[in-house]
């Protein structure tokens, strides 16, 4: 199969190299410019994603890149699908969402020594950025794999920036179970190259059978990926080290970087193995996910610390992630069952990116105001700060499926999947999540619209333009739900045309 | 028992002390010593896989060793991270475990490490 570069495949490049060349950057320059330089990329890189989403959707199909002019099996190319382009636009929103918020907290000071802070800070959020886009564009197994270590480099950092001992250890924590997610990774991926001689995704997808070596590959990249992902049962690192974080980079770590290895699974199972009799394996994703639906929700609802309530719902939110496997490669349904599914499940992915940004810079902004983050404390905060609440209960909207939210428009799709395809358990439990979720984002609401106990004394008033970027952010995780249906054919350009379906 | 074979059931043997290590010592300084043991055996993995996949007049097929020489810069990066924030943690707290840390989470903690 002949293949050569697409026009704008440079474009990719750009997406990858862009956010790399800031990092340098930064470091030869020092702290004091950082700042001034991730905020001049983030508007270049977000037109490099639309422009890579407009070319995937003008051209109806997938854009791509030979590195170095040199074809698979040898090569490496850079590949986007819309799968791809959804999740650049995602990306480069939080991301420069994230910059316009974090610029009053890591601020190089003007006089005086230079902090660690600000220049740790922006490097690092440049570099989550590129290995983010790296692991969407990349169509090579061993190129996936460092894209994702470099994520993980990236993150754990961002995860102890205030050097205290709790976070340090939540960021070991989260670096240990990392490490052994991405060495299984590696593991399957040494497997799959011993047996087939390639990397390329798409040369990989022609020649895997169910053969038991590409059974235990498969398990063990799965395995990785969810720890990465925090999985229920592999969670246990997510919730301290995300609401241990900064509330800049709790944002960046909860919305997009658990979704980069989850990106990875969806590649792993619907690009490299569509063709495998999958059906076990996706019920017990599917289970895992239920699973992880209840007890993230259930354990949400007893905190009473808004971020680690927060942190908590990212754990329930990731569950309804993993119901793709069981509804969108489901043998028993026509094609277009499956397709909801997979835009419904796509569409949760970004959806729950957007808002959950929103809720966690929210829940920065009032800390930030009141000096902690006790649930029970937040009382008076809504008159205090209008904004920040109503923009935590706009996401919180979106993470109930609240209509006309973007959350409800991915929840109503699995919903509609999970009936269509006689799967209703899932409906059950989708339902369930959504009363458990609405629980917890009102354990918040309440207290924060109700009257304070004794007058509130705010720390310091919020800036009006960091509560801009949290509202403007909540506001698009409610635009989503607006999103006409006919863009859902993005998410089909460069599936496979019989998208994990067995045909028997 | 050929070579290819031997060095796998060391890769595997490797793999398998690296992920006991990995999960059951408290040590962190021993989970990072672990992790560094599990990567080995993956790495020697891959050197079979060049071994077998020669072709033929080759002593090896040269991509795996690609693909070793850049999982050992990896595998390096991964461990001076580690040693590092270990290193910060011990001078915080004078502990070299997170079995009984001060984390801001109460309830996950020594059940599972």
């Amino acid at each position: 199969m002949p293949i050569s570069a697409t026009p704008g495949g440079f474009l990719l490049v750009l997406a990858i190299v862009m956010p790399v060349m800031g990092v340098l950057l930064s470091l030869a320059l020092g702290g004091r410019h950082s700042e001034r330089i991730a905020l001049m990329l983030m508007p270049v890189g977000l037109a490099v994603a639309v422009a890579i989403a407009v070319g995937v959707w003008g051209s109806g199909n997938v854009l791509k890149y030979l590195l170095g002019g040199w074809g698979p099996p040898l090569g490496v190319v850079l590949r986007a699908d819309g799968l791809s382009a959804a999740m650049l636009l995602t990306t480069a929103l939080v991301i420069c969402a994230t910059g316009l918020f974090a610029r009053a907290v890591f601020r190089a000071p003007v006089e005086g020594p230079e902090t660690r802070a600000p220049l740790v800070f922006w490097t690092l959020l440049l570099a989550v950025w590129g290995a983010l886009n790296a692991i969407c564009l990349g169509a090579d197994l061993f190129n996936l794999y460092v894209a994702l270590e470099l994520l993980t480099f990236g993150a754990v950092p961002l995860v102890c920036l205030d050097g205290s001992a709790g976070t340090l250890a939540a960021a070991l924590r989260y670096l240990l179970f990392a490490l052994l997610g991405s060495v299984l990774y590696l593991l399957g991926t040494a497997l799959l190259y011993g047996a087939y001689g390639t990397l390329d995704i798409a040369l990989l997808s022609g020649r895997v059978r169910a053969e038991p070596v590409v059974w235990a590959a498969a398990a063990l990249m799965t395995a990785g990926l969810m720890a990465k992902t925090a999985l229920f049962p592999l969670h246990l690192w997510l919730p301290p080290a995300h609401a241990g974080a900064p509330s800049a980079a709790s944002a960046v770590l909860s919305a997009l970087v658990v979704k980069g290895s989850f990106f990875l699974l969806l590649r792993l199972w619907f690009d490299v193995m569509p063709g495998l009799p999958n059906q076990v394996v996706a019920q017990i994703l599917g289970t895992l996910g239920a699973a992880a639906i209840l007890f993230g929700s259930v354990v949400a609802l007893r905190q009473a610390r808004l971020k680690l309530l927060i942190a908590y719902s990212t754990v329930a939110q990731i569950g309804y992630l993993f119901l793709i496997f069981p509804l969108a490669s489901s043998p028993v349904t026509a094609l277009s069952w499956s397709a909801v599914a997979w835009t419904g499940g796509v569409l949760q992915l970004v959806s729950h990116a957007i808002a959950k940004a929103a809720m966690f810079m929210a829940a920065g902004l009032a800390a930030e105001a009141l000096g902690h983050d006790r649930i029970a404390g937040l009382g008076g905060i809504g008159r205090a700060l209008p904004k920040t609440v109503f923009a935590f209960g706009l996401g919180g909207m979106s993470l109930m499926g609240l209509p006309p939210s973007g959350g409800f428009l991915a929840k109503g799709l699995l919903l509609t999947a999970a009936v269509a395809e006689g799967q209703w358990w899932w409906a059950v439990v989708i339902l369930v999540g959504g009363l458990l979720a609405g629980g917890y984002v009102f354990r918040v609401l309440i207290p924060a619209l109700g009257g304070a106990s004794e007058p509130l004394t705010l720390r310091a008033p919020a800036s009006r333009q960091r509560e801009a970027v949290v509202l403007a952010l909540a506001l698009c995780a409610v635009l989503l739900g607006f999103v006409p249906l006919r863009s859902s054919e993005l998410l089909q350009i460069g599936r496979p045309a019989a998208s994990a379906v067995i045909l028997r | 028992m050929s070579a290819a074979t031997l060095f796998g059931l060391c890769g595997a043997a490797l793999v398998g002390l690296g992920l006991f290590g990995l999960i059951v010592h408290p040590q962190l300084l021993r989970k990072i010593l672990a992790f560094n043991l599990l990567g080995g055996g993956v790495f020697l993995l891959f050197g079979i896989v060049a071994r077998r996949g020669a072709a033929a007049g080759m002593g090896g097929d040269p991509v795996p060793q690609a693909l070793v020489i850049t999982g050992l810069v990896v595998a390096f990066s991964a461990t001076a991270l580690a040693v590092a924030l270990l290193l910060r943690l011990s001078q915080e707290t004078g502990q070299a475990t997170l079995r009984s840390d001060a984390s801001t989470n109460a309830g996950t903690d020594g059940v599972h490490r």
